[in-house]
């Protein structure tokens, strides 16, 4: 079995978090906001899937200030978020929830934790694979092997409506690359850099 | 008027009706849409969710172009339209972040200095043109085909962009002045789901069954939207959330742009209305005989 951390460990792990989670915050226009939230619970309340999530938006800030951000990070709820904006065009204090969800899904991947059993960031990073490989995106390819990966039941469950979009021309059988794809890659490559630089 | 076309993605393949719909209409409306050349993917909500300056970096691309043809971009995808506005949000806000995309466009020698406008077709449709306008134009009329709006979410929040976040109108406006009966319900800015669709589709399925059963109750026949997401999530998935729920809608999913194609009179074929999966019924057009007051 594992050495149980100590004491220490888990603080100094918390504090490398806030550390890192500060950093993203920085980059959110009012991101600081964050510290004026007086738990009103208006933003899980405007939620249109908050009761599918373990933590709600509103413990989501109440947990980062008791300064359990690894709690967290491994709950689904940052990747259950459909990013529809309801929450943040309600909150009274003025915080950005939703870029904050979008931060918290950054940590999550920096620090490589992840909640158990619900891959959905793995989407996000062959998305953007994808981008840099064909300069477009590939939706069927990308649902296609996501399924493969996490429940193959699904594509066949899915699969009578997809024979119907592919006979209707609205699923493509492979992808499209664009033809200057060393230009996405090029701004890619040389905005990644510029940032490693500056770490 | 001139407009930098950006189809984005989903109208490639999914959302392929809406780009053919969109060309039509504006051809018709005699506006002069310029698709951007060899565009790329804008990175829509992933690539902020792995690293956002970066992403904006890579949608910064587009507009890179768009600025070089001297117009507002058209962007009807509302992942699109919100990704590219947000970019140009976050670059007038950040100059940190402007310079890291500034100098990441060096690199493929595009330059991006000037702020340049993004519209969506619907916005373009009934402020530019103007409702009164395309009712005008169009020679025939709908004789009250129940239609629901349906706004989702990205071109009403998360800030004003040209229409209200509670109880949006454009949609209704336009619809209603060509003979439509418009129906109002509480979900039309409700969302889909979105990409839950694929990761979580407990959740997405009861969201999209949520929408359906509201538009119904509301007497809608028929749904409009305005995104390829938003239509693919209503419309391909209606038999499996009627499998799910032991129900059966059948509830035919249009995109805002193909209603307003068939009362200017094209052909229901070039607005890619056969290449719906679900077809729309009654779709009684009459030749306009008075002009419609607004």
């Amino acid at each position: 079995m594992a050495k149980k951390p100590t004491v220490e460990l888990v603080k100094k792990r918390e504090a490398d978090m806030q550390a890192a989670f500060w950093k993203q915050v920085k980059g959110i226009p009012r991101g600081e906001k964050i510290l004026n939230c007086i738990q009103c619970g208006t933003c899980t309340g405007t939620c249109p899937v908050s009761y599918m999530m373990d933590i709600t938006p509103r413990q989501i800030v109440a947990l980062f200030r008791a300064r359990r951000l690894e709690e967290i990070l491994h709950s689904r709820t940052i990747w259950i978020c459909a990013s529809c904006y309801s929450c943040r065009v309600r909150c009274p204090s003025g915080i950005l929830v939703t870029d904050l969800m979008y931060a918290l899904k950054r940590l999550g991947m920096e620090m490589n934790i992840y909640p158990p059993k619900f891959p959905a960031h793995s989407l996000s990073k062959a998305f953007i694979s994808n981008v840099y490989k064909y300069g477009r995106n590939f939706e069927m390819g990308l649902a296609i092997k996501y399924f493969l990966r996490t429940s193959p039941g699904k594509l066949l469950r899915n699969a009578s409506f997809g024979l119907a979009m592919i006979r209707r021309g609205r699923i493509p059988l492979r992808p499209t690359t664009i033809r200057q794809v060393h230009q996405v890659r090029a701004i890619i490559n040389r905005a990644n850099q510029i940032k490693v630089q500056e770490a | 008027m001139q407009y930098a076309y950006y189809p984005g993605c989903s109208l490639k393949h999914t959302g392929k009706p809406y780009d053919m719909s969109i060309r039509e209409v504006f051809k018709v409306l005699g506006l002069d849409l310029r698709e951007i050349d060899d565009w790329n993917c804008c990175g829509a909500t992933m690539y902020m969710s792995v690293d956002k300056v970066v992403g904006f970096a890579v949608s910064a691309r587009i507009l890179a172009q768009a600025q070089d043809m001297g117009c507002d971009i058209c962007a009807p995808c509302s992942s699109c339209y919100t990704t590219l506005r947000k970019t140009n949000r976050h670059m007038a806000w950040n100059a940190h972040s402007r310079h890291i995309i500034q100098e990441a466009l060096k690199a493929a020698n595009l330059k991006y200095d000037k702020m340049v406008e993004v519209r969506h077709p619907l916005d373009i449709l009934v402020n530019d043109v103007g409702v009164d306008k395309v009712a005008s134009t169009a020679p025939n009329m709908f004789q009250g085909l129940k239609v629901a709006p349906y706004y989702g979410c990205m071109i009403v929040r998360p800030v004003y962009h040209f229409d209200d976040m509670d109880d949006p109108q454009t949609m209704n406006l336009l619809l209603g002045a060509l003979g439509m009966d418009v129906v109002d319900y509480p979900d039309k800015v409700r969302c889909c789901g979105g990409m839950l669709m694929t990761t979580y589709e407990e959740i997405a399925l009861d969201l999209n069954n949520h929408l359906l059963k509201c538009a119904e109750d509301n007497g809608a026949q028929v749904i409009a939207t305005v995104c390829p997401l938003c239509q693919m999530n209503l419309e391909a998935y209606q038999s499996r959330i009627n499998k799910a729920y032991g129900l059966n809608h059948h509830m035919p999913i249009v995109y805002f742009s193909q209603l307003v194609g068939l009362a200017l009179g094209i052909e229901p074929k070039k607005l890619g209305l056969k290449t719906m999966l679900i077809d729309v019924p009654n779709l009684n057009l009459q030749p306009r005989t008075t002009r419609m007051a607004i």
